[in-house]
C-alpha cells in the first residue's frame, strides 16, 4: 500500500550562523497523504515549509518534488510544478477583491498571466471556476470587497482558496485554521480533506484535537530535527512526544 | 599626485561630517531625508551673516553654527518630522524634497542667490609644500582634515563607550526592544537628529570654502551624501567614513585626470557598486 | 452583476472617458492661441503616466524617470537632425533607445532597498546629463541641442508656428500610448502586476516570476517616457540638459501624487492641476515658485495623500463602499 512519494526531503540542513534552524531532516510525503507536522513552538516548522518552498536556501540537503530534484529552483518555479503553500498570517492582495484575486490566480495558474491584451474576466472558464472556488469557501458574498475591508475569518478563507486556485499537486499548509472561530476549523479542514485523493497535503498545526481527526501520518519535529514519526495512534502514546509536549497544557492521548 | 589624494582625503572628511547625520537617521529611524543639505547650508549661511555682519572670528562661528543648527534640526523633529517615520518612503521623499524646496527658495529671497565669499582668517590660507612640491597641502584643507578627524574620534568614542551611544546603537538594531527596555527612543530620535543637523551645519560652515556657498547646494550636493549613505551603509560610521573617503578621492582624482568625464566617473562607480552590493559596501553581516 | 460583468466592469469605459478626450482634441480648435500649452500638457501628461506606471503599478519610487525622458528627447532631436526629419520615425528611434536603457536598468532596481533603488535611478538621470554636457560636440552641451527641424507628420501634417499640429500630434501619441497601457493593465498581465505591488511574497509564492514582471514594467514605463522625450524635442524643437533634472523628475512625482497614484488617469489629471497650479503662483510670484511646491508637498504629505483627492480604484467606484452587494 506504498504510495510513490511526492515531496521528499533528504538530509536537509538549515543554518543561521551560529543556530541549526533545522537539523538533517528526512521527510517523505506520499501521494495523497494527510500529513501533519507537529512540534513545539521554535522547532522549526515554518522554516521547513520555508526550504520546501525555496524561500530559503538550504545548507545542505535536497528536496524533491514528484521525483525531480527542485532544490536549485527558485520560488514561483516549484509553484508551477505544483507545490503550493498557505502562510500562518494571512498574505493577501489588499486593493483587490476576492473575485479580483482569483481570477488573477486562475488566469496565472492555466498560463493566461502572460497575456496582455484580453481583458481580466473574459475567458468564461476562468470565470467559472472562480466562481466554484468562492462558493466553495463560502465567500461569495463579499467577493466584491477589497481584500483589506475583509473579516479575518474570510480572509483565512481566502488565503485557503487562493493555495487551491493553483490547482497544487502537493498542498503545504501552515497552521490554516489560526485564528479561525472553533466552530468553523473543522469545516475548513473538512475542505481540505475532502480534496482529490492526487492532492498530498503536509499540514502544521497545535491543534492537537484536529491533527488527530485529519491525519494519516504525523512527523514530530523538536529543535529542528525529527523526534519520531508514525501513524496518530503511534504517536499518541509515545512516550518521547508526550514528554515533549508536557508543560504546554496539550492533551496529546487522542484515538 | 600626492596632492590629489591630499586634497580627496579633505574632501571627504568633510563629505562624511555632511553626511553622517543622514547616515545615521537612515539608520535609525528609517527616513531618507533629501532636506539633510538643507541644514548643511544653513550653517554656512549662518557663518557668512556672523562674520560679515557681526565680524565674529572664524573660528567661533563653527561651534555656534553647529549649536544653531542642531537647535532647528531638534525643532523641526519635533514639530514636522515626527509625524514621518510610519509613513512610506514615496511620503518621505515627497515631504523632505518640499522640505529642500522651501529652504533653497527662502535663502534666494533673503541672501539672494549669488555665491556667498567666505573671508578666512590669514592663519588658515597658505599653503605648505613638501617634498619639493609633490605634496602641497593648504593650510585650511589641513584645518578642515584635523577638525574631521577629531569630530570622527569624537563619534566613535560617544557611541562606542558612552551609555547614549550604547542606546543609539540599540535603536538603531531594534527600536521596539529598546523601547521594551526603558530605552526613551523618542529622546535617542530628536537628540541624534539634533546632532546629526548640527554636524550638517558645521559641515556646511566649514566647507563654504572649498565646496561653494549659495542656495541651490541642498540640491547640489545632495546626491552626494546620498551616496555615501547608500555605499557607505547605515548600519556603522565607519562605513560611511570610507564610502566618503572613497567618494572624495575618486571625484578629485576624477575631475584631475579626466576632467572631460567629470562627475560621470563617480556617479559610474555608485552604481556599479550598488549593483554588486545593494546593501552598500560597508555593511555587517545581518545589518539593515 | 454577475462576476463575470463584475471584472469586466473595471475594464469598460467609463461614461466621462470619450468626453474628456473629445474636448482634449477640440482644445487647440477652440483656444489657437493655447495650442502650445495643451501641447505641453498632453506631453508632460504622458511622461506622468509613465512614471504612474512605475511608482502605481510597481510601488518603487524613482527620482531618475527624467533619464528615459532626455534621452527621448536627444536621441529623437539628434535622429531628425542627422538621419530623416519624419516625426514618426523619429518618435519610434527615441522610444526604441530609452526602451533599450529601460531594460538595461531594470536589471539594477529588482534588488536592494528603496534607498538603493532611488540612487540607482538617480544616478542614472545624473549620468546621462553628465554625459550631455561633455558630450558637447554632439548633443550642444549647456546650450543644448538646437535647430531640430521636423518634417511634415505622416508626409501631410506640417508643424505650424501655432503649435496645432504640434498639439494633435502629441495628443494622439497620448491617446494611443495612453488606450494601450489601460488596455495592458486591465489584462491577467496586468492583474498579476497588482498582486506583485500588494504582496511580492505571495505572488512569488503563486507562481508569478516577480523579477520578470517588474523588469518589463520598468521597461515598458521607459519607452513611455522616452515618448515623451521625443515628443519634446520634436514639437519645440530643441533639447536642453535640464530635461535630466531632479526637478523634473520631482515635478512629475508631484503631478502624480495630485492626480493619485495607481489609475493612470492620475498622470492626466495631475498634469493638468499641476500647469494650472504653475501659472497660477508665477504670475503671482514667478521667482520663488519652487518655494510654494515646497509649501504644497510638505502640506500635502502631512495631511495625507489619500484625503486630498480620492482616486478611482481599478476596479471602479469601490464597490465595497456598498458593503459589498451584488
Amino acid at each position: 500500500m506504498n504510495a510513490p512519494v511526492v515531496l521528499k526531503a533528504q538530509g536537509l540542513v538549515k543554518q543561521f550562523g551560529g543556530i541549526t534552524a533545522t537539523d538533517n531532516v528526512n521527510l517523505e510525503l506520499r501521494l495523497g497523504a494527510r500529513h501533519a507536522l507537529i512540534g513545539p513552538n521554535g522547532a522549526g516548522k515554518t522554516t521547513l515549509i520555508n526550504l520546501f518552498t525555496g524561500v530559503l536556501t538550504p545548507t545542505s540537503g535536497r528536496i524533491e518534488l514528484l521525483g525531480v530534484d527542485i532544490s536549485q529552483l527558485a520560488p514561483h518555479q516549484r509553484v508551477r510544478r505544483g507545490l503550493v503553500r498557505t502562510f500562518q498570517i494571512n498574505q493577501l492582495f489588499a486593493s483587490m477583491t476576492p473575485l479580483q484575486t482569483l481570477a488573477m490566480v486562475v488566469s496565472q495558474q492555466r498560463g493566461l498571466g502572460g497575456r496582455w491584451w484580453p481583458k481580466l474576466g473574459q475567458d468564461a472558464a476562468v470565470v467559472e471556476r472562480c466562481e466554484a472556488l468562492l462558493e466553495l469557501f463560502r465567500l461569495t458574498e463579499v467577493m466584491h470587497q477589497r481584500t483589506e475591508h475583509l473579516a479575518y475569518g474570510k480572509r483565512r478563507l481566502l488565503e485557503m482558496a487562493i493555495a487551491l486556485a493553483c490547482e497544487p499537486k502537493v498542498l503545504l499548509l501552515d497552521e490554516p485554521v489560526a485564528g479561525v472561530p472553533a466552530g468553523e476549523r473543522e469545516e475548513l479542514l473538512q475542505t481540505v480533506a475532502a480534496l482529490p485523493a492526487e492532492v498530498s497535503v503536509l499540514l502544521i498545526e497545535h491543534d492537537m484535537d484536529l491533527v488527530f481527526e485529519f491525519a494519516d501520518r504525523i512527523t514530530v519535529l523538536v529543535n529542528g530535527a525529527v523526534l519520531t514519526e508514525g501513524t496518530p495512534e503511534a504517536i499518541a502514546a509515545d512516550p518521547q512526544v508526550k514528554a515533549v509536549y508536557l508543560g504546554h497544557g496539550e492533551e496529546v492521548a487522542h484515538g | 599626485m600626492l596632492t590629489i589624494l591630499f586634497d580627496g582625503i579633505a574632501y571627504g572628511m568633510l563629505l562624511f561630517i555632511l553626511a553622517v547625520g543622514l547616515s545615521v537617521t537612515m539608520g535609525l529611524m528609517n527616513f531618507i531625508n533629501l532636506a539633510h543639505g538643507a541644514f548643511a547650508m544653513v550653517g554656512g549661511y549662518l557663518t557668512v551673516v556672523l562674520m560679515q555682519r557681526l565680524e565674529v572670528p572664524f573660528l567661533l562661528c563653527l561651534p555656534i553654527a553647529f549649536a544653531g543648527t542642531a537647535l532647528l534640526g531638534a525643532v523641526l523633529e519635533r514639530t514636522l518630522y515626527r509625524h514621518m517615520y510610519k509613513k512610506p518612503h514615496l511620503d518621505q521623499v515627497l515631504f523632505s524634497i518640499g522640505l529642500a524646496f522651501m529652504s533653497v527658495a527662502s535663502v534666494d529671497y533673503l541672501m539672494g542667490s549669488q555665491q556667498q565669499i567666505m573671508q578666512l582668517p590669514d592663519w588658515l590660507r597658505g599653503r605648505t609644500e613638501l617634498w619639493d612640491g609633490a605634496l602641497g597641502m593648504g593650510h585650511y584643507r589641513l584645518f578642515i582634515i584635523a577638525v574631521c578627524a577629531a569630530l570622527t574620534v569624537g563619534l566613535q568614542y560617544v557611541l562606542a563607550k558612552t551609555r547614549f551611544g550604547s542606546r543609539l546603537r540599540a535603536s538603531v538594531d531594534d527600536a521596539r526592544v529598546a523601547a521594551g527596555l526603558g530605552i526613551r527612543v523618542n529622546l535617542i530620535f530628536a537628540a541624534t537628529f539634533a546632532v546629526g543637523s548640527g554636524l550638517a551645519g558645521l559641515g556646511g560652515a566649514l566647507g563654504a570654502e572649498v565646496l561653494g556657498l549659495d542656495p541651490t547646494f541642498p540640491l547640489k550636493f545632495m546626491v552626494y551624501f546620498l551616496i555615501v549613505v547608500a555605499v557607505g551603509g547605515t548600519s556603522s560610521i565607519t562605513g560611511p567614513l570610507w564610502a566618503a573617503l572613497l567618494l572624495g578621492i575618486a571625484d578629485v582624482a576624477g575631475k584631475y585626470y579626466m576632467p572631460k568625464l567629470g562627475s560621470f566617473i563617480v556617479y559610474s562607480l555608485m552604481i556599479a557598486i550598488l549593483i554588486w552590493r545593494p546593501q552598500g559596501l560597508f555593511v555587517r553581516k545581518g545589518g539593515r | 452583476m454577475n462576476a463575470q460583468q463584475q471584472l469586466l466592469s473595471s475594464a469598460r469605459m467609463r461614461g466621462w472617458e470619450p468626453l474628456v478626450w473629445l474636448l482634449a482634441f477640440a482644445l487647440p480648435l477652440l483656444v489657437p492661441g493655447h495650442a502650445l500649452i495643451v501641447n505641453e500638457v498632453a506631453i508632460v501628461a504622458l511622461f506622468a503616466v509613465s512614471l504612474d506606471l512605475v511608482l502605481g503599478y510597481t510601488g518603487i519610487v524613482s527620482l531618475g524617470h527624467a533619464a528615459f525622458l532626455g534621452l527621448g528627447a536627444y536621441a529623437s532631436a539628434l535622429f531628425a537632425k542627422h538621419v530623416m526629419p519624419d516625426p514618426l520615425v523619429g518618435l519610434l528611434f527615441g522610444m526604441g533607445c530609452a526602451t533599450l536603457l529601460g531594460a538595461l536598468c531594470s536589471l539594477t532596481i529588482l534588488r536592494g532597498t528603496d534607498l538603493t533603488r532611488l540612487m540607482v535611478t538617480l544616478g542614472m538621470a545624473l549620468i546621462l546629463m553628465e554625459l550631455a554636457n561633455k558630450l558637447d560636440w554632439l548633443t550642444g552641451g549647456s546650450d543644448g541641442l538646437q535647430g531640430v527641424m521636423m518634417g511634415p507628420v505622416l508626409g501631410r501634417f506640417e508643424f505650424d508656428l501655432y503649435g496645432q499640429t504640434a498639439a494633435w500630434y502629441s495628443l494622439t501619441v497620448l491617446l494611443i500610448l495612453f488606450a494601450l497601457a489601460r488596455r495592458w493593465v486591465h489584462s491577467p498581465w496586468g492583474a498579476t502586476l497588482m498582486a506583485v505591488r500588494d504582496n511580492p511574497l505571495r505572488a512569488m509564492a503563486i507562481g508569478i516570476p516577480v523579477h520578470k514582471r517588474l523588469a518589463v514594467v520598468y521597461t515598458v514605463a521607459a519607452a513611455l517616457a522616452g515618448a515623451a522625450g521625443a515628443l519634446m524635442a520634436q514639437t519645440t524643437g530643441f533639447a536642453s540638459l535640464d530635461v535630466f533634472a531632479l526637478e523634473r523628475s520631482a515635478d512629475v512625482m508631484l503631478m502624480l501624487v495630485i492626480g493619485g497614484v495607481g489609475w493612470l488617469y492620475g498622470g492626466v489629471v495631475g498634469a493638468v492641476v499641476f500647469k494650472l497650479m504653475h501659472d497660477v503662483i508665477a504670475g503671482i510670484t514667478p521667482q520663488y515658485w519652487t518655494f510654494w511646491i515646497g509649501l504644497f508637498l510638505v502640506v500635502l504629505v502631512m495631511v495625507g495623500r489619500e484625503r486630498l483627492i480620492r482616486p478611482w480604484r481599478w476596479f471602479g467606484r469601490a464597490a465595497d463602499e456598498k458593503g459589498g452587494a451584488q
